[in-house]
Formats: structure tokens, sequence, C-alpha cells
């Protein structure tokens, strides 16, 4: 700026606008207080006894003592009930994977595009979204009688919920170019989804699945309880018999199973994608 | 060969196109298209040349106006009559609308779905001929050794082609191609144009083309159509648009001029 050779005093520049404050946040301030007390009021209303949880503490140190012991003879028992886990939670994935996939299309707006079409068929998957998975389980336990049938029933429906869900909104979000290429050369609209659309989702749809899958497992362990079928049945057997060495045991051996197909899993989605 | 003798092959009478939301697409174009031509059609961005490219296949309704290809109405055209009349005319867009993740052979193939009975097609079963034809097509735009990559592998110039490859195994009498070159640099700009201009003179196939560059539309166009905000403000072969016509095209000065 200055081009002189000799040093002029430089102009006092104009002092620069200080940093106004921070107007003060009531909003702020309102979510936190009634964050806290809805956390205080809930726990009165719930009579959390805090005292009760810590004068308790030596039952719990107990039941760990025992569950530091598995029995370890009790694998072979275990064996069983836990294929029968995986099968039931393999089948179920398939059945409502299986259904999610061309469900999922219906309900795309880029694939239909009539509104009422896609909002009616939304708002069913959005129902059956919501029903928790051990009430569906209970129900279908009353309906077809204890037994695995009842827990595929209910992993199936899961997996229709929650793979449907992702995998309509992957269909949602593709490149239309490959549409309007298909379309110019004379396809119809099954031609167009079967060649413009699907391959572009397939990975996401065999990702969504196995991921489907994954919770599966977990969640076909814990659906004996209602009588399911599957390892869950034992484990409340032997919780109910205070056994905590098998509980331990099945503990161990589900942790086991779940983290290799977890692992194997995983590694496929990320090659998918 | 005299071209007035010959059957026109696009045929535009008095076509509109208004935008549901009011915008004037098309106004009033009567156009007249003969097999193989190489028709550039130049303009302002929104000045209607993506709209009169989709109009031809019907990717755009138009509002009123008739559009023939080979002497039938496309406008009039439903169901599977429509479908059939599309399969013979091939497209290229600016963004190649290939399926990124499948491979050449499979984007390339898709050109022939509208040849095949849709139960056939659900279960992807296309002839070993047309696979041939397909590995043809990409031979012809020299990227045979391509035909198993995926197609995200490729180059944007390597896809473009792909695309032209896609078009050519539809064995479509007319190419529409919608600023096929618009996302791509110089050289396979020139690539590109070439094949179009190989595909034209060697198959005879009309070429209908939109294009920024006046330059490319002089180097390959045989004829050039100017549309201004709707209007078709010029028509007439390469030599006839010198610079005076190209300005008024690109600025609205109103001297309607029709060439030869």
């Amino acid at each position: 700026m200055e081009m002189s050779e000799h040093t002029q005093p430089r102009p006092t520049p104009p002092a620069a606008p200080q940093l106004p404050k921070k107007p003060f946040a009531w909003e702020r301030l309102a979510v936190t207080v009634l964050m806290i007390g809805g956390l205080v009021w809930s726990g009165v209303e719930t009579q959390v006894n805090v005292g009760q949880f810590v004068a308790n503490f030596g039952q719990f140190t107990q039941i760990l003592a025992e569950m530091c012991r598995p029995d370890w003879s009790y694998v072979s028992y275990v064996v069983a009930p836990l294929i029968e886990t995986i099968k039931m939670a393999v089948i179920g994935t398939a059945i409502g994977a299986g259904i999610a996939f061309p469900y999922a299309f219906l309900v795309s707006r880029n694939v239909v595009t009539n509104r009422f079409v896609t909002g009616l068929f939304r708002f069913i998957l959005n129902i059956i979204r919501t029903i928790p998975d051990l009430l569906l389980a209970a129900l279908f336990v009353a309906v077809v009688g204890i037994g695995p049938v009842a827990g595929i029933i209910t992993l199936a429906i899961f997996t229709f919920g929650m793979v449907g869900k992702l995998f309509f909104e992957a269909v949602e979000t593709i490149d239309e170019g490959p549409i309007e290429a298909l379309r110019a050369a004379g396809a119809n609209q099954w031609e167009i989804v079967r060649y413009a659309v699907v391959p572009q989702v397939m990975g996401f749809f065999v990702s969504y699945t196995l991921y489907a899958f994954e919770i599966n497992v977990r969640a076909s362990t814990v659906l004996g309880y209602v009588g399911a079928g599957g390892i869950g049945v034992f484990l409340q057997q032997n919780l109910g018999q205070f056994r905590y060495d098998r509980v331990s045991l099945m503990v161990l051996v589900i942790f086991a199973v779940v983290l290799v197909i977890d692992y194997v899993s995983s590694k496929t989605r990320e090659a998918l994608l | 060969m005299t071209v007035a003798q010959k059957e026109p092959i696009i045929q535009f009478t008095q076509v509109n196109k208004v935008y549901e939301n009011g915008t004037v697409g098309l106004k009033d174009i009567d156009l007249t298209i003969y097999p193989g031509e190489f028709v550039v059609v130049i303009g302002l961005s929104g000045a209607g040349k993506s709209t009169l490219m989709r109009s031809v296949n019907r990717l755009h309704d138009i509002t009123s106006g008739d559009i023939q290809i080979g002497g039938r109405s496309i406008t009039q055209a439903k169901g599977k009559e429509l479908l059939s009349m599309r399969r013979e005319i091939g497209m290229i867009f600016q963004n190649f609308n290939l399926v990124k993740r499948a491979t050449v052979l499979r984007n390339v193939l898709t050109g022939r779905v509208g040849y095949y009975p849709t139960w056939k097609m659900l279960l992807g079963m296309f002839s070993a001929a047309d696979k041939q034809k397909a590995y043809e097509s990409l031979q012809r735009v020299e990227l045979a050794d391509k035909v198993y990559a995926r197609a995200d592998e490729l180059s944007g110039g390597q896809q473009q082609r792909v695309s032209i490859a896609r078009a050519l195994t539809q064995e479509p009498r007319i190419i529409l191609a919608d600023e096929p070159i618009a996302s791509l640099d110089p050289q396979t700009t020139h690539r590109v144009m070439d094949d179009l201009k190989k595909i034209n003179e060697e198959l005879g196939i009309t070429v209908l083309i939109n294009l920024h560059s006046v330059e490319l539309a002089k180097e390959y166009g045989s004829r050039i159509v100017g549309i201004r905000a709707g209007h078709k403000v010029f028509d007439g072969p390469v030599a006839s648009a010198d610079d005076e016509t190209i300005a008024a095209i690109y600025s609205g000065a109103d001297t309607e001029k029709v060439g030869a």
C-alpha cells in the first residue's frame, strides 16, 4: 500500500467493531432445565432407589463369582439349541429380506410414481416397524405354539421392517441417469427396474440383509425367553435354577458365535460397498 | 442423391411445449430432418435445446403439434408402439447415464432391452447373437478390451464412448446426443465427436446433437439449427451460418433468417 520511500506515520485505522457478546441462549437453558427435571421426575415416578442397588451389591458380586467358573461340561448340551438359534436367524432373515426386496421398490417414489400407492405401503411398513420383537414373538407363540417357528416368523417380520426401510431409502438415492437411458432405449417399467435400478442397489441389499442377520442372531438368543425356540429357552431355564455357571458358559458361547458372525458379515459388507 | 426426394426421418409440425410452471420450452417449431443428416442444435442454456431433443423420443411430452419419426407420429403413439419407436432412436447424454457398478458389456447390452419380451429381460436372458452385437459395437468405438471392466473404472471419455456403443447396439435409425461432450476435456471431446461422425457417415445413422461450441458445430455438422427462447431462429447448412448469424442466435437480435 505504502509506496513512498520515507516512512510516514500510518494513519490510525478506524477501530474495528468489537466482537459482540454472544446473546444469552434462553432456549438452551430451558432445554437443560427441562431434561434434568424430566430425569428427576421419571426417577421419582418409577421409584428408583439407589440405596437398594448399593445394598444388594453383595449379591451381584456373588453371582459374578459364580459366573467366573463356567460349567464347561455343559457345552455338549448347548450346541444343538445354538445351531437351532442360528438356523432360526438364517431362515427368518431370508424370508424377511426376500419379501422386503420387491416391497422396497413398491414404496420408492422414483420407481412407483403413484403417491397413493407409495404412501399406503410406507404406512404399513412403518406400522410393522413399530411393533417390538418380543411382543411379536409372544404373539406368534400364542398363534403357532411354542417352538422355533414362532421365532422364525418374528425374525422374518423384524427383518422385513428393517431391510425394507433401509433398502427403499437406498433405492431412492440412486443415480436417475440410467433410468432415463433405459427409457430412451424403449424399456418398460419392469425392465427399467431390472437394468437401471437393481444393479445400482444390489450391493446395498446384500449388505443390509447381512446386517439384519447379525442383529437376528443376537435377537434370537433372547426370543427363547418367550418360548420362541433356540438357545434362549435354555438361558431362561438355567437362570431360573440359579445355575450361573451354566449361564456364563452360554454367554461365552453366544459371545464367540456372535463375534465370528459379525466379523465375517462386516468384512463381506465392506467388500460389497 | 438429392435430399429433397427422400422421406423425412424426423418431422416437427407446429410443436409447442409449455411446462407446468408456465415456462415456454418450445414455440411453434417446424423442423424437418432427412436421413443421414448431422444436425447440430445450438443456442444459449435454457433456450430449449434439451427440450427439443427429449421431445423427439418423447422423454418429454409436447403440449401441442405433432412429431413424426419416419412417417409415424410418436406424439400419438401409445404403450408398446411408443416403446418400439423409442428403440429405433438411440440417445447419448451429458452425464453418460451408465450403470457405474455394472460391467461395460452389461451397459451396452441394455441397448437391446426393447427387443425382448419382459419376462426374458427380468431373467436377464440376452441371446448370444446380441452379446456379439454388443461386442461389435464396442469394437466400433475401440473399447473392445474393456468389455468386462466395470463402467466406473473407465475415464469420462471412455464412458461416453461406451454409451455410444450402447446406442449403436439398439441399431437405431437416429441418434440423439444431448450435450455429449459438456463434461469432457478437449482431447476426449474430439474422440467422441469423431466417433459420432464416423457412425453418421459409415452407418448412415441420422444424428441430432446439442452443442455449446460453435466451432465444433461448424467442424462436424452438416446443418445448424439455432434455438433462442424456444423459437427456431436459424436453420441452414453450416456454410450459411456466418458470424453474424451465430451472434444473433446467442444474443437476441431479431433477425429470423432461414438458410437454403
